[in-house]
């Protein structure tokens, strides 16, 4: 590892950088890729929150205060979820943090199709723009955009939104789609193949593992997307009838369809996310993260397995009784791997000295709260139990738990972390810290209640409800408001960074980081590894 | 420790096409799947989809064991026909074979054309519900005021008896749905958008 830290700073001296231009439209660097794929995120996000923002408002009391139209709200819904899906959560994590950080810890000068890199990322930024036009368009008559949820089932998402606004969405989803895979088979083909020499695949770091695993969800699960969506397609506008009971179709296949996509998806969502978590309780408790090999094998069955349980998104479409066991049965097995990883997590933490900074608050938080969503996954995988509970808050309850709760906060976690090794800039403690207190006490707040309310018969997707319902709904929405507050937090600890005279060392997290990033500059040379890093035989590499 | 030598290019090239020949594989996939999907349904009876099939009943019935059948005749908006089953249910014995007759008028002024499809509930007596003849997918132009008579020729397999999902039923319904039609292609999704009332009964 000296000789990577040595030749870090060889780089350093002859390193060009290209014009603004150049480097910020026509970028062929990883880093410059990753950092433009988490402003995007960010931007995106921003987009999502508002209209979670509307939503939470309206939900606040019973009655319609801000929609007149409630299939307007439905399209803040449906909004809501494609962005925080597809242009906030996979950009981030993936694009944003992948791009980053894979080459810089398997010991790679760069992507292996960097010009890939480049379309991929800006056939993301083609589908947020075609995303956001279909909010201005008319979707179901009489009402801009697309109404239809993130699942956009026909028939409503065929005969009962004439308008282009589904149009639009489907071909946000083809782009962004499209970015995805060629995303997707960058990293599968730089993690195979350019890793640093000594670096075998169980050496490698487990973001590394991560982030193969998702790439290759991605690329087994959004064609299927790509061609349901382009079913979709030529039903709507060409007069097939894939999905049309008209012409013998059938509308359960593109249930079928969708969520054989759709569950891979919540995996490609969380999976790097797991990746993320590892390495900063290993670096903040300094040891080596317990059961390295059980961890990266957790994922991969994860993964596999999470290929073969699509149908308990379905139990209520008429599926018979032994094809719900199976499917019952399937789901509650990935509880298996998901609690090796979990108790994996708490097992590096158990006995290590461990500092609370400000990214462990966020990874400590997040192992908490995925348990809770994780907790109600398996109550809503009993058909049983599930056909009581499908589509109602208690769902909205649980995906939250698990992906706003779950992703997001390792979003910050990994900002967090890695702030220094990106910037060279350090976020002041004291704003991460009072953020992520704000970020679990508001998220708490705000999706906790929504158990009580799902359980006491509130179904999604509804801008008004009955009286009944009105006061854990009004809590919620201050549990909303305190998120909120939150991320003026976070922005005003960026900006403190950047005003702020303190550079961050190399290694700002001191012994326990062990990745290769932290033997590198911050902020990293332009380009980095010219001289191959050989990776020894050291315990506690990963 | 090995170090392997630094030839990524031609292996990275490699890489990246099986990873594209697996991407496009799944979109294959998913295109087969429509066909694939439509064949299962037909094979297994999946979803309400029912056999449909020449032979007469094979497997043995109990004396006297029957299957209440209900007729529900819809027509989709856009198409105005009227349309109903000469009787509302039959008493169906099981392997037996039954014919009943369905009445499809033309209440417009002009001809007008439409195309049936089907299904049965509870959607796992698919499998058990065997058509030897009927009228669905067949376009049939109507003049106006025009009646005619179509038969559905059925059993119902009295091998459902043995499976556990469908041996306690007793009753049944197959549900018929005819669209407004042009060129063997429905035209309902674009009428709907006018606004009609959607799943008018007629019976």
């Amino acid at each position: 590892m000296a000789t990577a830290a040595a030749h870090a700073g060889h780089d350093a001296h002859h390193d060009h950088k290209p014009s603004f231009f150049a480097r910020w439209f026509l970028s062929t660097n990883h880093k410059d890729i990753g950092t433009l794929y988490l402003l995007f995120a960010f931007c995106a996000g921003m987009v999502g929150a508002f209209l979670s923002f509307g939503i939470r408002m309206e939900m606040e009391e019973p009655g319609l205060q801000y929609f007149s139209n409630p299939q307007t709200y439905n399209v803040f819904v449906t909004g809501h979820g494609l962005i925080m899906v597809f242009f906030m959560v996979m950009p981030a994590l993936i694009g944003g943090f992948g791009n980053w950080f894979v080459p810089l810890m398997i010991g790679a000068p760069d992507m292996a199709f960097p010009r890939m890199n480049n379309i991929s990322f800006w056939l993301t930024v083609a589908g947020f723009m075609s995303l956001v036009c279909s909010l201005f368009v008319e979707g179901a008559p009489g009402a801009s955009g697309a109404g239809t949820g993130w699942t956009v089932y026909p028939p409503l998402s065929a005969a009962g939104h004439p308008g282009p606004a589904v149009d639009f969405a489907i071909f946000a989803l083809h782009l962004s789609g499209a970015g995805s895979i060629l995303g997707a088979i960058n990293f599968i083909t730089t993690i195979l193949n350019m890793r640093a020499p000594g670096m075998t695949l169980h050496k490698m770091p487990l973001f590394a593992w991560a982030e193969l695993v998702t790439a290759f969800l991605l690329l087994l699960s959004l064609p299927v997307l790509a061609g349901a969506i382009t079913m979709l397609l030529t039903d709507r506008n060409f007069g097939t009838t894939f999905f049309d009971p008209a012409g013998g179709g059938d509308p359960i296949l593109w249930q079928h369809l969708f969520w054989f996509f759709g569950h891979p998806e919540v995996y490609i969502m969380i999976l790097p996310a797991f990746g993320i978590v590892s390495h900063i309780i290993a670096t903040f408790s300094r040891k080596p993260v317990f059961g390295y090999l059980a961890m990266a094998y957790a994922m991969v069955a994860i993964g596999v397995v999470g290929f073969v349980v699509w149908a308990h998104h379905m139990y209520t479409v008429g599926l018979s009784l032994q094809t719900q066991s199976y499917f019952v049965f399937a789901t509650m097995v990935i509880a298996v791997p998901t609690g090796v990883k979990i108790f994996s997590w708490i097992a590096t933490m158990w006995g290590g000295s461990i500092r609370f900074t400000a990214a462990m608050h966020w990874a400590v938080g997040f192992i908490f709260l995925f348990t809770v969503g994780g907790v109600t996954g398996v109550v809503l995988a009993n058909s049983a139990v599930d056909k009581y509970l499908h589509d109602t808050y208690y769902v909205v309850a649980h995906f939250h738990y698990v992906l706003s709760l779950g992703a997001v906060f390792i979003i910050f976690a990994g900002v967090y972390y890695w702030f220094p090794k990106m910037t060279g800039h350090m976020i002041p403690e004291w704003a991460g810290k009072l953020h992520f207190w704000l970020a679990f006490i508001g998220a708490n707040v705000l999706f906790f209640p929504m158990h009580f309310l799902g359980l006491a018969g509130m179904p999604r997707r509804y801008a008004d409800y009955p009286e009944a319902f009105a006061g854990w709904h009004k809590v919620s929405t201050y549990g909303g408001h305190i998120f909120g507050l939150g991320m003026f937090v976070f922005v005003i600890g960026v900006i403190l960074a950047f005003r702020s005279k303190e550079r961050a060392a190399d290694n700002p997290w001191g012994e326990g980081a062990t990745t290769l990033e932290w033997t590198l500059s911050s902020p990293p040379p332009f380009h980095q590894f010219e001289t191959l890093p050989r990776i020894v035989d050291e315990p506690g590499h990963h | 420790m090995t170090q392997t030598p630094p030839a990524p290019a031609r292996n990275a090239g490699r890489t990246a096409l099986a990873c594209a020949g697996f991407a496009l594989g799944m979109l294959g996939l998913a295109f087969a799947s429509a066909p694939l999907y439509d064949a299962f349904c037909k094979a297994t009876g999946y979803d309400g989809t029912p056999r449909q099939g020449a032979a007469p009943a094979t497997a043995a019935a109990q004396p006297g064991d029957a299957m209440l059948v209900h007729f529900d005749t819809n027509v989709a908006p856009g198409l105005p026909w009227k349309f109903r089953a000469e009787a509302r249910s039959v008493e169906a014995k099981l392997g037996e074979t039954q014919t009943v007759f369905f009445k499809v008028r033309n209440a417009a002024s002009v001809p007008t054309t439409g195309i049936a499809t089907f299904n049965v509930q509870p959607g796992l007596m698919g499998g058990y519900f065997v058509k030897v003849e009927c009228f669905c997918f067949k376009e049939q132009t109507l003049q106006p005021g025009e009646t005619i008579d179509v038969p559905v020729v059925f059993y119902v397999d009295p091998a459902l008896r043995t499976d556990s999902n469908t041996a306690h039923l007793s009753e049944m319904t197959l549900s018929y749905t005819y669209f407004a039609s042009k060129n063997g292609q429905p035209v309902t999704a674009a009428l709907t958008s006018q606004g009609e009332a959607a799943g008018r009964r007629d019976f």
